[in-house]
């Protein structure tokens, strides 16, 4: 069965050689030269007819992830609430970081922020090693191999429904109780994952040129944490302090600040629009796409050289 | 190879292919820091002032293989035939010439673990589905491969993770998931090796069907009785050059005496 794949994409920029006969044997017989990267159309009809096994095998991933634990998929949910716990002791209890902040809101504020920003944050460590940690795989079977970046990514939004499942608790627990605006959680997170696939896709390029980065990411990703307000809020941080009222807005139009600042509008009651940025939903929307179509598109044109060497 | 019949497809076209690697860090005190960080600093030097080391391991080798065949691909240690088929693959960039192939060639190499921390059965599942398998195809044929791959023969390793498995149990299971679909182009790099002589058999038997579904093996092994058992034709590498290309018999008895006589 010959793919009628149409012209691939010039691969080098060499001059091509005199036809041979070769060349003219294979031109007649439709056959296309090995390992070109296919058009950005036909990929995107690749990943679809294999998003079966995006889906399997970010399922198998994840529930493989605490098999050699002895509590098993437990950790599932342990694992965010200890995370949670660490935080609230440390800003909450010792460095008093909740000002500006009551304290009913301030631990469902703080599990809510610690939660968005490792979705992020795991899409991103996984991406790295999307390709660079799967060369068997990739280099056994042929699948387009953006089918891994978006399977991890995917993943990770598995592993944040049973986060979301300890965040409902602690929520009723400091009594946000569910209602209509809860489900605006929907459509942040969506987007959230939208820029996450993004962000894993470019990280899983890199990642696959210098597997170093896997070393370098978590201090950049710990950085960007602490800049983006998970344990404090930037506005009321910012508020004796003397600067520009428009430096808070650009703070908090950071991604990780907007994903966090609109699950925690949804979620908490006493956390309403004055907290927000203006246009908060405009930069959650452009954020998804520009890091998705960007990512997509970066990832795509290394196509032909992941798995090689 | 001189006639060439209108109605033979051909599926695989080697077109006076070179392949070359580049191997950095071969200067003094390489994978020390400092070398690292030299080499980064001084990227824009000559290949050769930076310490980077050209291999050539394929020369200037042209074929084409059809539809039905089995290929053998012989020659000693290093000559080249890894090389050779991870460029028909498209895993590695070709220096000169081309490699143009009918679909897309699978390489089921030596150390090619699927995913070692999820068991056989998910690999099963999983490796269908990534070959484009849909899951009623893959539940098909599930045990099937299963089966073939002979690995519950000796108990329930299905359901083990995979790096619990011997080297020959991996080599069988990701044998039988790669072989469970039709390949326009499959390419065997000494995969059998670490199996035992009933499963050689066994895949030497799928191999031979899967000619008949009109795509091609070629098979690298140093086993000339399973080359002489499976393939109708062999190429001869010998440092990197295409030494000769025929019908098995007289390549394995000229091949036969160069190893005797260099031994
Ligand atoms: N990753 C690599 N980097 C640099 N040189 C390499 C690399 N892989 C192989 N070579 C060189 O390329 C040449 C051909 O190697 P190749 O692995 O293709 O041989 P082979 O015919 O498969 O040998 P064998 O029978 O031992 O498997 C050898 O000289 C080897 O040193
Ligand atoms: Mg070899």
């Amino acid at each position: 069965m010959s793919q009628a794949l149409d012209t691939p994409p010039a691969a080098s920029a060499r001059p091509e050689p005199p036809e041979t006969d070769l060349a003219a044997l294979a031109a007649r017989h439709g056959l296309t030269v090995s390992g070109a990267r296919p058009p950005l159309g036909a990929y995107v009809r690749q990943l679809w007819g294999r998003r079966h096994f995006i889906l399997a095998f970010s399922q198998a991933k994840l529930t493989a992830q605490y098999s050699k634990a002895k509590l098993g998929q437990l950790w599932q949910v342990a694992t965010p609430l200890l995370n949670a716990a660490v935080y609230f002791f440390i800003f909450g209890l010792l460095l008093g970081a909740r000002k500006g902040i009551p304290s009913d809101v301030y631990v469902p504020f703080l599990v809510t922020g610690v939660f968005v920003f490792t979705f992020t944050q795991s899409s991103v460590l996984a991406g790295v090693r999307a390709i660079s940690g799967n060369l068997g795989l990739v280099r056994a079977l042929h699948f387009p191999r953006a089918s891994l970046p978006i399977s991890f990514a995917l993943q990770q939004l598995q592993q944040l429904l049973f986060s979301m499942i300890v965040l409902v608790v602690i929520m009723i627990g400091f009594r946000s109780y569910p209602d209509a605006s809860w489900l605006l959680v929907v459509p942040a997170l969506a987007l959230q994952f939208v820029f996450n696939t993004g962000l894993a896709l470019i990280f899983a390029r890199m990642g696959s040129k210098t597997p170093d980065l896997a070393q370098l990411m978590p201090f950049v990703l710990r950085t960007w944490m602490y800049a983006s307000g998970v344990m404090f809020s930037i506005p009321a941080m910012l508020e004796d302090k003397n600067v520009p009222a428009w430096l808070a807005d650009v703070l908090q139009w950071n991604p990780a600040a907007v994903y966090m600042d609109l699950v925690r509008f949804a979620l908490i009651d006493q956390y309403d629009s004055s907290y927000l940025p203006p246009h908060v939903w405009a930069f959650a929307l452009g954020w998804a796409v520009l890091a998705g179509v960007v990512g997509f598109v970066y990832f795509w044109k290394a196509e032909e050289r992941y798995g090689r060497g | 190879m001189a006639d060439t019949p209108q109605d033979r497809r051909p599926t695989v076209v080697a077109d006076g292919v070179d392949v070359v690697y580049r191997v950095n860090g071969t200067g003094a005190g390489r994978g020390t820091a400092t070398a690292a960080l030299n080499r980064m600093l001084r990227r824009k030097q000559t290949e050769k002032a930076s310490g980077v080391r050209r291999v050539h391991a394929v020369r200037n080798v042209s074929f084409v293989a059809y539809r039905g065949e089995a290929i053998g691909l012989i020659g000693t240690n290093g000559s080249g035939k890894s090389t050779l088929l991870k460029a028909v693959a498209g895993l590695l960039p070709v220096e000169n010439g081309h490699i143009y192939t009918d679909g897309q060639p699978s390489l089921l190499g030596v150390n090619a673990a699927l995913m070692a921390d999820l068991t056989g059965e998910r690999n099963v599942l999983l490796g269908g589905l990534a070959m484009g398998m849909s899951r009623e195809e893959v539940k098909a044929r599930y045990q099937d491969i299963v089966d073939f791959s002979g690995i519950n023969e000796k108990g329930d390793f299905i359901t083990l993770p995979m790096r619990t498995y011997s080297s020959g149990m991996a080599a069988r299971l990701r044998f039988s998931i790669a072989a469970a679909k039709d390949h326009d182009v499959l390419l065997v790099d000494e995969a059998l090796a670490t199996g035992d002589r009933s499963f050689q058999k066994r895949s030497e038997a799928r191999i031979r069907e899967l000619r008949k579904h009109a795509g091609t093996v070629f098979l690298v092994s140093h086993n000339n009785k399973s080359i002489r058992d499976t393939c109708d034709r062999v190429l001869w590498l010998e440092r990197g050059e295409l030494r000769m290309d025929g019908p098995t018999d007289e390549v394995l008895k000229e091949y036969e005496k160069f190893t005797g006589a260099s031994r």
